[in-house]
């Protein structure tokens, strides 16, 4: 009798530790974001020194040249 | 602000592997590493189709969802870059990447033998000045501050690679198709290549009987 309830008793505490070692497993996504050195922008210093529009003027003419219809004709 | 793209034209792609050598060239990029590479589809077989492949700067890059220290970030053009200095070579981009684009020079770095990752810029160099001695080190040359095109499509002999502003190169992209008419190895001539004589014989012969008829109605 006593050994039965010592048993039961070890059972109960065993488990119940067991339990409360359990927490969730599934990983939380926490999106981040850049944190490093900013980059300039294309048409800053350099060449452009800061006229966006004759950059975009220039890079608009070198995608149109792509297009060899209208090289060709 | 214009949303840079990739395309390459699988009907005009010969696997020349120009693009790959004009990267390698532009940026002096070592050993090992391939920015862009040809990827051929039944290479040998008839119909073959090629398709050359890099970094294609995707919209919502699964990349820089992965990167544990954050080191991805998108310039105002639409164009995905990464810092260097903050890349700890973990190589969790390779692993996400759908297209194989992250490159590890196999160099010292703080995890195992990687090195830090490179990957295709869209010749946008990196967070550097631009134009400078640390960005081209780092990233290569930085064409676009200059003006210019990735230098892969501005090399591509056929114009199969395009890049630059998307509703432009697809509007390129869109005339040419309409303007070829035909779909598949028709569009480009397979047949006038390496169709057996035979065969370009009885296409023409064949042709002649059709104008006749005509004729004769």
């Amino acid at each position: 009798m006593k050994k039965g309830l010592i048993l039961a008793l070890t059972a109960t505490f065993t488990l119940g530790l067991a339990a409360c070692g359990e927490y969730s497993q599934v990983a939380s996504y926490k999106p981040g974001s850049y944190q490093g050195k900013s980059d300039t922008r294309p048409w800053e210093g350099g060449q452009f020194a800061g006229n966006k529009q004759a950059w975009e003027a220039a890079l608009a003419a070198r995608n149109q040249a792509q297009n060899e219809y209208k090289k060709a004709n | 602000m214009a949303r840079m793209k990739f395309l390459c034209d699988s009907e005009r792609c010969i696997e020349c592997n120009g693009c790959v050598t004009a990267c390698k060239n532009e940026h002096e990029v070592p050993w090992g590493v391939n920015r862009r590479r040809v990827v051929t589809i039944n290479d040998g077989v008839p119909g073959e189709k090629s398709i050359s492949v890099s970094c294609m700067h995707c919209s919502d890059a699964p990349c820089m969802a992965v990167c544990p220290t954050d080191c991805f970030y998108k310039t105002e053009d639409g164009v995905v870059l990464h810092n260097k200095d903050a890349c700890i070579g973990c190589g969790y981009c390779f692993f996400a990447c759908p297209f194989g684009a992250p490159q590890f020079p196999s160099g010292p770095a703080a995890f195992g033998a990687r090195g830090k990752m490179d990957k295709c810029t869209f010749c946008s160099g990196g967070p550097e000045e631009n134009g400078s001695k640390a960005e081209f080190e780092k990233y290569g040359r930085n064409r676009i501050s200059e003006g210019k095109l990735p230098a892969c499509a501005e090399m591509c002999a056929t114009k199969a690679l395009l890049a630059g502003d998307a509703p432009v190169v697809s509007d390129i992209y869109r005339e040419r198709v309409l303007r070829r008419g035909k779909a598949g190895d028709a569009a480009w001539g397979w047949m006038t290549a390496y169709g057996k004589p035979e065969q370009k014989q009885e296409q023409t012969q064949e042709r002649a009987r059709e104008q006749n008829r005509e004729g004769q109605k």
